[in-house]
């Protein structure tokens, strides 16, 4: 069944000042550029904290930091990256622009909700930002955030910094749940005349699903995170067990640090696929479009997605196995653990059929994709490594697992988001991205974080722990390790700074790019097809757009073209046999 | 000409109020899906904790939560405003006529009635020294209750939207104002049942035998 809204009773309230435009704005696309550059630019901090990080490894004692700004460091570059950036831009950021234009909706279904999301999270990072400047500075927990350390004197920041990261938290959580709201009702209630649940963008399908996840997952790190503060300021014991502090004995009694294992965890686990899913549509869209091919599978790559978000549910315990649980409970998550490689596999599948015989168009975003495939490929192979029980337990906290998590959920994404970008900009803005600049940006950064993270899994094979501030007078550490890890940090340094390239491009092209057109990609889905180009506020004009067939019609034999936008009618092009059936 | 857009109705089109009403209701549910996401990892926090041996159980004869008769009473008060916002939702096709202001009013006050009674009862807990840091159980009972009770608060603003909606319909009765206003008692009736029953979990589970704690402790594997 498809759903439309009565245009004559919609009410469009154009905003007409300055304020009401761009600053305490309720249009999807403004508080979308909202949330992006947010999180862009906090993202940045954190991009800059993991270059001191990696001076430190690289070149002990080259620049000025000692053993409690590298924990504050590594910290606040974890969270930041997980949450304030990724979760942000891919739920706030993408979420927000692609859902209305994708579906035909004029705007969220709760435009003001949706603006107290934006602010409540811009909120979120202000507090996180000013864990900086309060005594004591940030918190150096790690991003787990494991009690009892994290409240403990002796930790960096246990004072105010874990107060405020937990506030932040807080309050991020409230905000990812305003937005979450609006992104799956908007899908459910929204969507324009034909847009059946099944002819959606894989785009959609993947932030609907992450979003999901989010509404049920982030209540977990809520909770841990309520009854932490709770520790911290007023004297609970939720977590904290009885224990010494520096010879003195504290008033807790019998808290269970592995109950915020838990939880955290429960929250964790689901929080990779929040990244991932979107990731996984959005890669989706760009193959199809950039290979002109129907996407390999479609309800197949939906009910993966689906099968993902199910059992991301169940493994959070693989992040425990050296915690300590009964060893029925470390088979019962290896098994889920490797289930989920199954529908995994299967989307890779799907992506590479997608490219087989296809007219692969070697464009910035399509090399980006392509780049997120193989990326992902490595990332998920070292996962079912550290998956197993007894595989894990002699490669837990090395530097193997710093390599398989960012490989998996840090660059991965990040390519995905690099790709979309170069994608939808000329949406955005009417112009293109440089081509040359992007080249460049694309080869620097897809070298240059396998030249990072590969050699990782090395030193993760030699016993070399993460998290430490220095590795001087370990025997089991050879001095070649000292050399790879120069490198490593050489190569990092080159990468970050190439960064600059892409926010040049970004600025630059925002003013001297090519005009892009309505639809420079001939792509289907409905953001294409919008009478102007950025869309103004209302997205569609007059009337709203029909549609009559899914998203991924290229090189239909009997279209005069190599694509058929979805608002073609069956009776210019037939509709694909499969697609009757809605 | 491929791309062009159309606008001829497929299906019949639903009118923006539909839509809107639609929107507002699945928006709720998945709040209170989230919200119930919260409760639950609460609860099974709370069972794991309890099975700790420092762990001293408000419900033992000689502790406050022996004697229920002030938790009775919010229940019941919580109770009538669910019943009152049912009754408002019932008569909302008709409610120029009925006493939908009073039904509202009614639920609105006694909603209020349940707040203050479980701070009456918080501080009867303060008063006899059942402080939150003196025991995880204290804790875990100011956390709980007061989460419910912020919950509330929340819905007392959209109680709020509610009555003046319906102030609105006393002045000019179109049919916007009186769609507006049936949407917001609906919402409200919804959310409150909701909350009624987390209150009512929460009750059973809070005033429950440290063997129910146990016994749930050993099914849930924990034990």
């Amino acid at each position: 069944m498809a759903y439309v809204e009565d245009v004559e009773h919609q009410e469009l309230h154009e905003p007409t000042s300055f304020y009401a435009k761009y600053v305490w704005s309720q249009d999807h696309k403004v508080i979308a550029i909202q949330y992006s550059l947010t999180a862009i630019a906090v993202g940045l901090v954190a991009l800059v904290l993991s270059g001191m990080m990696r001076m430190q490894i690289g070149f002990p004692g080259s620049i000025d930091m000692d053993s409690t700004g590298y924990y504050q460091a590594m910290t606040m570059h974890g969270m930041i990256m997980v949450i304030y950036l990724l979760t942000a831009l891919f739920l706030g950021g993408f979420g927000n622009y692609l859902i209305p234009l994708m579906v035909g909706a004029r705007d969220m279904v709760f435009p003001f909700v949706n603006m107290l999301s934006y602010w409540f999270y811009l909120v979120s990072v202000l507090v996180l930002i000013a864990s900086f400047f309060v005594p004591g500075g940030p918190t150096g927990a790690g991003w787990t955030l494991y009690p009892p350390q994290a409240i403990t004197a002796g930790t960096p920041g246990s004072e105010w910094g874990i107060i405020l990261m937990l506030v932040s938290l807080i309050i991020f959580i409230i905000a990812a749940t305003m937005g979450g709201l609006n992104y799956v009702t908007t899908v459910l209630q929204a969507r324009t005349h034909g847009m059946t649940m099944f002819r959606l963008p894989l785009t959609v399908w993947g932030i609907f699903v992450a979003t999901i996840l989010a509404l049920l997952a982030f209540p977990a790190l809520f909770v841990s995170g309520i009854m932490m503060l709770l520790d911290k300021t007023i004297g609970t014991s939720f977590f904290m067990p009885e224990m010494m502090q520096f010879g003195t004995q504290l008033d807790h009694t019998g808290g269970s640090p592995i109950l915020f294992q838990h939880l955290f965890w429960f929250f964790g686990h689901p929080e990779v696929y929040i990244v991932a899913l979107p990731a996984f549509g959005l890669v989706s869209d760009l193959i199809s479009v950039h290979a002109r091919r129907s996407i390999f599978g479609y309800r197949m790559m939906v009910w993966a997605i689906v099968a993902i978000g199910v059992l991301s549910f169940v493994v959070w315990a693989h992040h425990m196995y050296v915690s300590g649980m009964n060893p029925y409970f470390g088979f019962f998550f290896a098994t889920t653990t490797l289930v989920i490689a199954v529908p995994t596999a299967l989307k890779v599948y799907n992506w590479l059929l997608t490219l087989w015989r296809g007219n692969i168009h070697l464009t910035v975003p399509m090399l980006f994709s392509l780049a997120f495939i193989v990326t992902f490929l490595v990332g998920g192979l070292t996962g079912l490594f550290l998956g197993n029980v007894v595989v894990d337990i002699p490669l837990s906290d090395t530097y193997f697992v710093v390599a398989h998590f960012h490989m998996v959920m840090g660059v991965a994404p990040i390519l995905v988001v690099f790709g979309a970008i170069y994608h939808w900009y000329p949406k955005i803005t009417g112009r293109m991205l440089h081509d040359g600049i992007g080249k460049l940006h694309f080869w620097i950064t897809f070298l240059g974080t396998y030249l990072i993270y590969f050699p990782m899994h090395y030193l993760g094979f030699l016993g070399m722990p993460r998290r430490y501030y220095a590795y001087e007078d370990y025997q089991f550490i050879p001095d070649s390790a000292q050399s790879l890890n120069a490198f490593i940090t050489v190569v990092a340094i080159v990468v970050a700074i190439s960064q600059l390239l892409f926010i040049f491009n970004l600025i630059y092209s925002l003013f001297r790019g090519k005009p892009s057109g309505g639809n420079p990609w001939r792509a289907n889905s409905l953001e294409w097809l919008t009478p102007d180009t950025p869309p103004k506020h209302g997205n569609w004009g007059e009337s709203m757009p029909v549609v009559h067939r899914w998203a991924y019609d290229y090189g239909v034999p009997e279209a005069e073209l190599d694509f058929v936008p979805q608002t073609t009618s069956g009776d210019v092009v037939p509709v694909h046999e499969s697609d009757l059936d809605e | 000409m491929l791309a062009q857009t159309t606008s001829i109705p497929i299906t019949a089109p639903r009118s923006y109020f539909q839509r809107r009403s639609a929107s507002a209701k699945t928006g709720l549910h998945l709040l209170m899906a989230a919200i119930s996401s919260m409760y639950l990892l609460f609860l099974l926090s709370y069972i794991l904790r309890s099975q700790v041996s420092d762990w001293e159980a408000l419900s033992e004869p000689w502790q406050p939560l022996a004697q229920t008769g002030q938790l009775w009473i919010n229940t019941a008060l919580l109770l009538v405003a669910s019943i009152a916002f049912e009754m408002a939702r019932r008569n909302i096709d008709r409610f120029e006529q009925g006493n939908t202001r009073e039904l509202l009013w009614l639920a609105g006050l006694s909603s209020f009635g349940f707040l203050i009674g479980q701070l009456v009862f918080w501080q009867y807990l303060t008063d006899h020294g059942y402080l939150a840091s003196s025991n995880p159980a204290n804790a875990f009972f100011f956390l709980l209750t007061g989460l419910h009770g912020l919950h509330l608060v929340g819905g007392m603003f959209a109680w709020m939207v509610a009555t003046y909606r319906l102030r609105v319909v006393g002045q000019n009765g179109d049919n916007r104002s009186v769609s507006l206003a049936k949407l917001s008692i609906e919402l409200c009736t919804t959310y409150w049942h909701f909350l009624l029953v987390i209150w009512m979990l929460l009750f059973a589970l809070l005033s429950s035998s440290p063997g129910t704690y146990a016994a749930i402790a050993k099914f849930c594997g924990i034990g």
